[in-house]
Formats: structure tokens, C-alpha cells, sequence
């Protein structure tokens, strides 16, 4: 049994440490807004925020959340998140959706380290981030917009 | 049966055998219930087009498939342009099992299908009758229950009112099932739309919200009481077969259910993902590799350019005297083009979700062909394909990659489900597995030819194609390949919108273990680059502006030259660019759409950066302007990462590249600026989930000539060779 806080809970986990956390996520807790696309790192999909830091839940154990602040998807809430969502919608980023997920949370992460980021900046937050339907057009604009909305 | 499907299914349905019927208490428009739905051989008998419930809700069952392509909004765009439910009411759900009801008419309406960007057309009259019918059923419940003129009675935001008279659909929607339907509606004029090409203003999708915040579900996350997931073992190289298999370790593992064979491999079938990875690396398998693909990549590509330097197998197009043409030409160039095999590379892993109960087997996945599907689910089952039902999930991309005759990923899920008892599990691939599993966009090699005049004019334009056909040995060859020629190894290259004297495309259709498939744009990814890249070298020997050069080629084709004109004008073609920035122009038709690209690339290291990219297209009418500005813009990002960056090697028949790190695709930091110019149109829509990608590659192409007067004539651009 391992135990975490999640979503802003106290969540104990009855899963192996070995365990991804994508899996634990998906399989053990139901939680399947954190999408599976690559299990090595490699597409983002899996983005999630450990202690607000954007991390690969694919290659993140079980073992190594015991005791830490895990936010998925299900509980991005806040100014920032909200801020967030709404220019994704707004600006209908999502085709399939497959990998937005990913890409809210690791935009949700850096709008909440740097307020105004640079075009170079979002290529440099979400460059592990991958989009097949090549989204990254609206991806950017939509960061753009979040930032104008939380100024 | 897959036979079956395809003879008795009657090639022309263009008629709307429209038709209303109760259902669960409210009304359910689709085709007549005691006529053609009853001779659909009872699949889904209570299927239609639109259900209205009792309490207002409005669904939608799609003809097609959303990978992302958006059609599922698109539908519901046409359907309540007529409707005129309030959006907030509005589902929409995949419909399957009736390809009377749900045959794309694209393809003669024979079977149900999503591809060859045919969605909004095939929906564009079907849907807004559909949503006509009801809204006049609706109408006419109204009018008697109100003993009002139905003339006088009006509908909005899912409201009937007449004066001071005012109800839900929901109340009127089993009254309307009561009457007679009406012999046939009148559809509103375009002057009277209110949603068909209006903009996101208007009109966003209804399901960016839950694809932004997680809540949107697809077949990974199906989720059903005592759900499996297996893992799968594949041959590592195509045509290989399981000799032996151990197991013993694997089973007794933690969580692990069953190792079963099945014809494609070996499933290992446990209560969670993780535990089936942990469990699948203690299986050892034996492969009887007698049947495999040996080759590599290298041995392959020398083949097809010995092929290609011979005469084709197959003549696609001959017109005019080509040795005359050649005999009075000043100039002749000659240039080849190299392909490699891609991966389609959704991000969601290929998979799909079966379950036998008390003999009816259900299938959930990415069902892009789900008449054929629903035949070959049944065939593994062995059972009648009426015991039968498809769930069509949306899908996290797909790019083609979900329209396999040979159902792969269906017979497997149904396969393993059978193996364990009828037991519900998910097959779920890998990264590696999706990237290894086969299907590819097929390798080609081109051999182009070309004679110019003293004025710089074609005199001859000669083109060998050499590579595998993608419908050869499948049910589609029979309408598909004619005379030796798979219209899709030729498409965008057989014919041309330029006018030439003379013009010979031959094929060399070649035969190599590797399972092939559609990919976005399919024939046009390559043919496109070839075409237009050899034409940027014809207008530089001929001395002419490339814009110029095909435009004078372009009298007879009044839409691809407008499309051209407005995508130059838009890019400021001609006027002058930053210090080291350079553009590239390239046209291409697919799908029935033209696309004009006119790119500006600078140089950094030895590769291309693409800042901009202007768009000019004529897609007919654009029913969701800003889905097909999003698809045109997504359609660039993936041909452009293709060509920048994807590739899939064979090393002695294995595929080398596994994951991200190898198989590499376009990242944020590559996305150019892309700007979107749609031509005013009053014809009937043609495709946009595709034909985005064509023009990308040789018009970065024809930039990065620009740049460093380097010709790149093999794929992808960062090869070590192009270095």
C-alpha cells in the first residue's frame, strides 16, 4: 500500500512500487484522463504535476510519489488550470484530443512558474509534449491567451 | 462473408429512402422502419440518423468515424442546421451495423466506411434531410395537437412555438413517431443557413471542453466490469509464424490470467497493463521465420531504382507522342525521387476491446471500416455476424491506420476474448508494437523525365513509379486497380492539372512481405513531392518564375490556377523576404480539394526551418470554416514532420525504429505559422482531413533549393545522406 496525495486527497494505492503511476492512474484508480502514448518519456501524453512540477507518469513509479502532491488532469482546478482550459476551448485546440491532456498540464506548470512566456519558452515547456494532429499552432496561441487572461 | 459484403451490397443507393419511426418513447428518423431498415437483415433494426428522447435530448448516430478530423461536429452542424435543436441538446454517437443506413456514398454507399476524406460528403445531403424530416414531423405533431397551419409554426433553439404556444421537442417527439412521415422535405436554401459555414464564433465544437479537461474517452479508456488487458507478442519479422512458446514463468506471475496463441501471436492476458508488460518479458517464443521478409531497407531501394530505371510493369497514362515530345526538346532533365516506409504513428497505441456474453460479441475500437469488422469479428467468433455489435470510440488519431481489411486489431481482441472464455479484455499495444506492427505508407521510388523547348515550354514529362500496392490481394482491388495499376500508387501523379503535349505515368507494382496501408493523403504523399519539387527544377532550367511557369500550364484547370494566384498573392509571392529567408510553392489536388502551399524557409545547420506556410484551398463549401482551417493547419504539421524527420528502416526485414527517440515526428518548436485562405465555394464539399499534406513537402522542397541550391531527392531530409 502506498499512500499519496491526489487530486488534493490523501490516496493510498494498493499496487506494486514498480509501478508506473500512469498505470496505477489508469488501471488501479480509474483515473483515465492521463493517456498512455509512448511508456518511455518520449510524447507527453502522460504529463502530470508532481510537488507542480510537470512529470512523465509512464516512467514515474508508484514508489517514488509515496508522500508527494500528484495533480492529473481530473484535478486541475485553480485560476491557472481554469484560465488554461478555457483557451483550449475557446480556441478549439483539440482534433483528437488524444494528447491535450498532457498539454494542459504542462502548460498549467509553466503558467504557473512564468507569467508571460516567450515563444521560445513554450517551445522550450512543451517541445516533449507531442501533438500527431499538429496542434502546436493553437497549442501556442492558446498559451498566449491563458497568460493574457491570468495578467 | 468479407466477399459476401462486398457482392451483395447494392453500388447504388444514391436515393434517400428517408423514413421515421418511435423509438424508446420519442421519435427516430432514418430510413423507412417496415422497408429498408427490416431488409438490412434485422442488424440494428432501431438505428436511424437522429433520435429524439422524451426529454429533448437529440442524437446523432454518425456515418463516420472521429480520429480527429472533427466530422462528428461537422454532422451535427448539418443535421441541426435543419433541426434547429439547441446545441446543449445535442450527441453524438457512432452508428454501425446497417450499411444501408450508414454506406458511405462516396463509395457507392456498399459499406460503411471513413476515409479518403469523403465524411462531409457523403453526409452533406443525408444529414440535413435527416434533420429536415424530423424537424418536420416535430412540426407537424405540433399542428394538430395545436389544430394550428404547420406553416405557422416555428422552431428555435429546440423550441416549436406558435404565438404564445410554446414546447420542448420532448413533448412532441412520440406524437411526431405517430404520424405518417412526410414523402419529402424541402431543405433551407444556402442564403438561409445559419451554422453551415459559419465560424467558431458561431459555432465551436462541442467537444473541445471534454477533450481539454480528460473527460473525452476512447478506446483506451472503455472501461467494463472484470476488464482484461493483453499484451501482445508479434513475429519480429513480417510473415513469420510461432513455432513454440514457454510460458510457464510468465503465468505464474502476479495479476497474469492466461498466455493464449492466437494467429497473429501470442496474447498475455492480465488484470492491468503493467502487470501483462512485466509478464510478457519472461515469455520466450520460437518464430518459424520460413515465410518472413528478409530484406533491409538498402536492398529494397536498389531494387525499385533498377525497376525504375527499366519500363514499367503497367502504363497508368499515355497521351501525345512522348519520343516526339523528347525528339524536340532542347533540354532534357531526369531526376529520381526516394520514399521511405512510414508509420501512421497516432498517439494513442492501436487497440481495441472485445467481449462474447451468451453468444453476442461486442467489439469497441476505432472502428473506421466497422461493416468489415463486424464480418471478420464474427468469423473469429464463430458466430453470425448479426450476433455482432461495433461501439465506435472516438480516437486518438489514426491517420488511416484504422481502415485494415484484414481487421488486425479486431480479430485479435475478439481472438483473445475467445481464447479466455468470452471474457471482456482490451489489446492494447505498445509504442513499439504500434510502430513495428506493420502497415505502412509504402515505400516508392520515382524516375521522372522531362523535355523543355528552346522557350522553356514541356515537350514530354515521363514518370515511373515503382513500389507496393496498397490494395492488391483485399477486396478493394476489384474496383481499385485497372489494367495492372493501383490507382492509389498513382493518384496525384496519373493526372495532372498542367497541360503537357505529352505524358507517359507507368507503374512497377512490386512484391515485398510488408504489410502497406493508407496514410493521410495516401498516393499524394509522394506523388505530390515528386511532381511538384521535379517542376521547380523545370522552371529553373526553363528560366521562369515557378509561379508563372505552372500557371501558363494551368489555362485549362481555372481552379488550381486561382487556388495558385490566391496563395501567391496571400504570401506576397515575388516581393522581397528578409536576408535569408527563401520560399518554395507547390499545388497539389486530393481528395477533390486543391491546395496551394507557398512556404518561407531559412536555414539552420543543414536543415530547413519553416516559419510560414500560406494556404490557399478550394474545398468546395467549408460547412465548419475553422475545422477545416485546424485540419489544413494539422495536415501541414504532419506531412511536414514526415518529410523533415520520419522514416522506418528494415534492418533484414525488422523494423529498426521503435519509440519517439527514433521514429521522430514534428515537435512544437518545428510548427511553422500557418495561415489558411478558403476560396468562396457554392459546390458540395470535398475533402479536408487530407489534403493539407501533400503540398507541404515539395514546396519546403523548392525553399530549401532556394536557399542552398541543394535538390533533396530522398526522404526524409535529415538522412545522413542529405547531410
Amino acid at each position: 500500500m502506498i499512500e499519496l496525495t491526489l487530486n488534493g486527497k490523501k490516496q493510498a494505492v494498493d499496487a506494486e512500487g514498480d509501478m508506473p503511476v500512469l498505470w496505477a492512474l489508469r488501471d488501479v484508480l480509474g483515473l483515465t484522463g492521463t493517456k498512455f502514448g509512448c511508456g518511455q518519456a518520449q510524447c507527453g501524453a502522460c504529463t502530470i504535476l508532481i510537488d507542480g512540477v510537470p512529470s512523465r507518469s509512464c516512467q514515474t513509479t508508484l514508489a517514488d510519489v509515496a508522500g508527494r502532491n500528484v495533480i492529473t488532469i481530473e484535478g486541475a482546478n485553480g485560476k491557472v488550470a481554469e484560465a488554461v482550459i478555457n483557451a483550449w476551448v475557446s480556441l478549439d485546440v483539440p482534433q483528437c484530443g488524444y494528447c491535450q491532456s498532457g498539454q494542459v498540464m504542462a502548460t498549467i506548470a509553466l503558467l504557473s512558474e512564468n507569467k508571460k512566456p516567450s515563444d521560445a519558452d513554450i517551445d522550450a515547456a512543451l517541445s516533449g509534449n507531442l501533438c500527431r494532429c499538429a496542434t502546436y499552432q493553437r497549442i501556442r496561441a492558446a498559451v498566449h491567451e491563458a497568460a493574457r487572461a491570468l495578467a | 462473408m468479407l466477399k459476401t459484403l462486398f457482392e451483395t451490397a447494392s453500388p447504388s443507393r444514391r436515393g434517400f429512402l428517408m423514413g421515421a419511426t418511435a423509438f424508446a418513447g420519442g421519435l427516430m428518423v432514418g430510413l423507412a422502419p417496415r422497408g429498408a431498415v427490416a431488409q438490412a437483415g434485422g442488424q440494428n433494426p432501431f438505428q436511424g440518423y437522429v433520435a429524439i428522447a422524451p426529454d429533448g435530448v437529440v442524437t446523432i448516430y454518425s456515418a463516420h468515424m472521429d480520429m480527429g478530423q472533427g466530422i462528428y461536429h461537422g454532422i451535427a452542424t448539418l443535421l441541426n442546421e435543419e433541426l434547429g435543436a439547441d446545441w446543449r441538446q445535442i450527441r453524438v454517437e457512432g452508428g454501425s451495423g446497417n450499411p444501408k443506413l450508414f454506406g458511405n456514398l462516396a463509395w457507392g454507399g456498399v459499406m460503411q466506411g471513413t476515409g479518403g476524406s469523403t465524411g462531409t460528403g457523403s453526409s452533406f445531403e443525408r444529414y440535413r434531410r435527416a434533420g429536415a424530416l424530423a424537424r418536420q414531423m416535430l412540426v407537424n405533431a405540433a399542428a394538430a395537437e395545436w389544430k394550428v397551419p404547420a406553416a405557422e409554426i416555428k422552431i428555435e433553439n429546440g423550441t416549436l412555438s406558435h404565438g404564445a404556444r410554446k414546447a420542448g421537442f420532448g413533448e412532441f417527439a412520440a406524437k411526431a413517431a405517430a404520424l405518417p412521415p412526410p414523402a419529402d422535405v424541402k431543405l433551407k436554401d444556402a442564403s438561409e443557413w445559419r451554422y453551415i459555414g459559419k465560424d467558431r464564433a458561431v459555432l465551436g465544437k462541442f467537444d473541445s471542453r471534454a477533450k481539454s479537461t480528460g473527460r473525452q474517452d476512447y478506446t483506451i479508456d472503455v472501461k467494463l466490469p472484470g476488464l482484461l488487458t493483453a499484451v501482445m507478442i508479434h513475429p519480429p519479422r513480417f510473415g513469420a509464424k510461432v513455432k513454440s512458446f514457454d510460458a510457464a514463468k510468465a503465468k505464474a506471475m502476479k495479476g497474469v490470467v492466461d498466455v493464449v496463441q492466437i494467429p497473429r501471436g501470442i496474447a498475455v492476458v492480465a488484470d492491468n497493463m503493467w502487470r501483462a508488460l512485466k509478464a510478457r518479458e519472461a515469455v520466450s517464443v520460437q518464430w518459424d521465420e520460413t515465410g518472413a521478409e528478409t530484406r533491409s531497407s538498402s536492398d529494397l531501394m536498389a531494387s525499385y531504382r533498377a525497376a525504375a530505371a527499366q519500363p514499367g510493369k503497367a502504363i497508368a497514362t499515355d497521351k501525345g507522342d512522348l519520343t516526339k515530345g523528347f525528339a524536340s526538346a532542347a533540354k532534357v532533365l531526369e531526376a529520381t525521387y526516394e520514399f521511405p516506409y512510414l508509420a501512421h504513428a497516432a498517439l494513442e497505441p492501436l487497440n481495441a476491446v472485445a467481449r462474447i456474453e451468451n453468444g453476442v460479441v461486442e467489439v469497441w475500437g476505432g472502428h473506421q471500416m466497422p461493416d468489415v469488422y463486424q464480418m471478420a469479428a464474427a468469423q473469429v467468433a464463430g458466430v453470425t455476424p448479426d450476433k455482432v455489435k461495433m461501439h465506435v470510440m472516438k480516437t486518438g488519431g489514426g491517420f488511416g491506420r484504422r481502415a485494415v481489411i484484414d481487421a488486425d486489431i479486431i480479430t485479435e481482441a475478439v481472438g483473445v476474448s475467445k481464447a479466455i472464455g468470452g471474457k471482456p479484455v482490451r489489446v492494447q499495444w505498445t509504442r513499439e508494437d504500434d510502430t513495428r506492427g506493420g502497415r505502412y505508407r509504402p515505400a516508392y521510388v520515382h524516375r521522372l523525365k522531362a523535355g523543355l523547348d528552346a522557350s522553356g515550354n514541356i515537350t514530354a514529362w515521363q514518370n515511373h513509379v515503382v513500389g507496393q500496392s496498397i490494395v492488391a490481394g483485399t477486396p478493394f482491388a476489384a474496383g481499385m486497380v485497372k489494367n495492372g495499376v493501383d490507382a492509389t500508387s498513382v493518384e496525384g501523379a496519373q493526372h495532372l492539372p498542367y497541360a503537357l503535349p505529352a505524358m507517359k505515368v507507368e507503374l512497377t507494382t512490386t512484391d515485398v512481405g510488408v504489410p502497406v496501408l493508407w496514410w493521410r493523403a495516401v498516393g499524394s504523399t509522394h506523388t505530390a513531392y515528386a511532381v511538384e519539387a521535379f517542376l521547380d527544377e523545370l522552371a529553373e532550367a526553363a528560366g521562369k518564375d515557378p509561379v508563372e511557369f505552372r500557371l501558363a500550364m494551368l489555362k485549362d484547370s481555372p481552379r488550381h490556377a486561382q487556388v495558385l494566384k490566391l496563395a501567391a498573392e496571400k504570401a506576397d509571392w515575388g516581393k522581397p523576404l528578409p536576408a535569408g529567408r527563401f520560399r518554395g510553392v507547390a499545388l497539389a489536388e486530393s481528395f477533390g480539394t486543391v491546395v496551394a502551399q507557398v512556404v518561407e524557409v531559412s536555414v539552420q545547420g543543414k536543415a530547413p526551418r519553416v516559419h510560414r506556410v500560406v494556404c490557399a484551398l478550394d474545398c468546395g463549401i467549408a460547412v465548419n470554416p475553422d475545422n477545416v482551417r485546424a485540419q489544413i493547419e494539422g495536415g501541414i504539421g504532419f506531412g511536414l514532420g514526415a518529410i523533415l524527420k520520419s522514416k522506418l528502416t528494415l534492418d533484414k526485414g525488422a523494423i529498426v525504429e521503435g519509440n519517439f527517440d527514433t521514429y521522430e515526428v514534428l515537435r512544437m518548436e518545428d510548427m511553422p505559422q500557418v495561415e489558411v485562405h478558403i476560396l468562396p465555394s457554392t459546390n458540395k464539399p470535398s475533402g479536408v482531413g487530407e489534403p493539407g499534406v501533400p503540398p507541404i513537402g515539395p514546396a519546403v522542397a523548392n525553399a530549401f533549393y532556394a536557399a542552398t541550391k541543394r535538390r533533396i531527392r530522398a526522404l526524409p531530409f535529415n538522412r545522413p545522406e542529405n547531410a
